[in-house]
């Protein structure tokens, strides 16, 4: 009976030991070869352009691979203020950025690269027939905001206080990616979301633009890190994202000039 | 002579269960670590952390007793009668307890919703289940009542029907089999089934937030509340957690109480 245990347990520990083993070497890339890493935290909005612009990055520089980390900017923040090891930080409103800053976490001053205004997306077919900002507070219509905690909620009480119109949202949702998949899943009849959105969701959604939008805008600043491990590749990244090429990338995808 | 009471534990076994022991209890001591006092009590009783405890209870509450309604004859099947495909059904049953929570709440979605199997019928009819309390206590239901079955159906099993044989041989109707023998008999396991599922649904979050939304009132309970309060106010979102945890621990201390003392 011992044996048996034994049989199976040592072998177990084996590979699990083993496992970590392989793991540790290939993940510590700057200490072997000549790949080096740059570790860029980024807001979820910017999800498709920045994994463009990496690509760019990786072709113009040997040997560095770009590994990004997409999440609700104050996440991000979060994390890199209790040490996660990010090299560059690009948010989604500049209120997070300030809690960045107001803990000297940044190596110069954050500098902004674009900017995103809010879209009414409904389902394809516009069951409820929205055309404008005001439609959305019409009694039956269930519309889908985000909550006033994240950028996207905060842009919306600021489009409400711009119109005013208020609105009665039937759910507030964490992050701009729900609000897209309550209207996509034709639980919601109408959502407020970014420009981007809608132009990435392409037929999933119908996207009804309202003039207002313009009143308010959310504009993303970008920085490389005091405690970068890679602060010349870091710096690097930041001035494509600001030069022509990453301005190219993010104008297509909707994106406006900072 | 050694007996239960002198007979020692293996040295060895002290090591790895203090390691255990610590590892769930130190998060818990930096939650009070980290927790603003002097704050508190403002934190957590504003307009939105108490509304969202006040429906965290309700709605736990409401789950717990349908996870004993539905569960206890969930249980008694499973553990008393045999028939072909009784173990598959058992795997599928219990598939909650292993499914992701946000997984859950999009099966609850693309049955109930707007579109879903059953929603469309429901809509026809009027009743509109998505943002609203009810798709709350669904969520929790979904992913609460494994929990009472799994325990439950241990309970019947262990306790065996030597008893319920006696008491029909006797001339006692099922019914009244199951009232006077059957229940008494596996009341601490359905107790601490009831507990474990009030826990669980207490705690609930993925489904929740995935089938139900979230407002302020309606569908907002207390960790999706944590979840937004953490982006701009840590602080209440600590104080919350702690409110969470302090409940956790009454239910399971009271539960523990009230089994032992039968």
């Amino acid at each position: 009976m011992r044996t048996r245990v034994m049989a199976l347990f040592v072998p177990m520990l084996l590979v699990a030991a083993g496992g970590t083993a392989c793991g540790g070497s290939d993940s510590g890339g700057s200490g072997g070869g000549s790949e080096a890493t740059l570790t860029v935290y980024a807001a979820s909005s910017l999800t498709s352009t920045f994994e463009a612009i990496g690509k760019k990055f990786e072709s113009d520089h040997d040997g560095v691979r770009v590994e990004f980390n997409f999440g609700g900017s104050s996440d991000l923040v979060s994390q890199i203020q209790q040490g996660a090891p990010a090299d560059v930080f690009a948010s989604a409103d500049t209120a997070n950025m300030d809690k960045l800053t107001a803990d000297d976490l940044q190596a110069e001053d954050p500098e902004d690269f674009a900017s995103n205004t809010l879209e009414i997306a409904t389902p394809p077919d516009n069951p409820a027939g929205i055309a404008s900002f005001a439609d959305l507070a019409k009694p039956d219509v269930k519309v889908v905001v985000c909550a006033p905690e994240v950028p996207c909620g905060a842009a919306t009480v600021k489009t409400e206080a711009a119109t005013g119109v208020t609105l009665s949202p039937v759910s507030e949702e964490q992050s701009v990616t729900d609000v897209l998949g309550k209207v996509t899943s034709g639980e919601a009849d109408a959502g407020l979301v970014y420009v981007t959105d809608v132009t990435t969701a392409g037929d999933a959604v119908t996207g009804v633009p309202f003039p207002e939008s313009d009143q308010v805008v959310n504009t993303y600043p970008i920085v490389a890190l005091e405690a970068a491990k890679q602060p010349d590749l870091a710096q690097e990244f930041v001035d494509l994202v600001l030069g022509d090429a990453g301005q190219t990338v993010l104008a297509d995808a909707g994106f406006g000039k900072p | 002579m050694a007996n239960a009471r002198t007979l020692g534990l293996p040295r060895w076994v002290y090591a790895p269960a203090v390691v255990g022991a610590a590892f769930v209890l130190l998060p818990l001591v930096a939650i009070f670590a980290n927790v603003d006092w002097a704050e508190f009590t403002t934190l957590i009783s504003s307009d939105a952390s108490k509304d969202a405890f006040l429906l965290s209870l309700r709605t736990s509450s409401i789950s717990t007793g349908l996870c004993v309604l539905f569960g206890v004859p969930m249980a008694l099947v499973l553990a008393r009668r045999d028939f072909p495909g009784l173990g598959v059904l058992r795997s599928l049953v219990l598939l909650p307890l292993v499914l992701p929570p946000v997984v859950g709440g999009l099966a609850l979605l693309y049955t109930f919703g707007r579109r879903g199997l059953l929603g469309s019928t429901l809509e026809t009819f009027g009743i509109e289940i998505a943002f609203s309390t009810i798709a709350v206590v669904m969520a929790q239901t979904f992913v609460a009542l494994p929990f009472m079955v799994v325990s439950l159906e241990g309970a019947l099993r262990t306790a065996g029907q030597r008893y319920e044989v006696v008491a029909a041989s006797l001339g006692a109707g099922p019914t009244t089999v199951f009232r006077r023998i059957t229940l008494p008999l596996v009341l601490p396991g359905l107790i601490s089934g009831a507990v474990l599922a009030f826990a669980r649904a207490l705690g609930e979050f993925g489904a929740t937030i995935t089938f139900a939304g979230s407002l302020q009132g309606r569908t907002r309970t207390l960790p999706l509340e944590i979840y937004l309060q953490r982006e701009t106010d840590p602080d209440a979102a600590v104080a919350l957690a702690l409110v969470l945890v302090i409940v956790a621990v009454l239910v399971i201390g009271l539960a523990r109480q009230s089994s032992s003392a039968l």
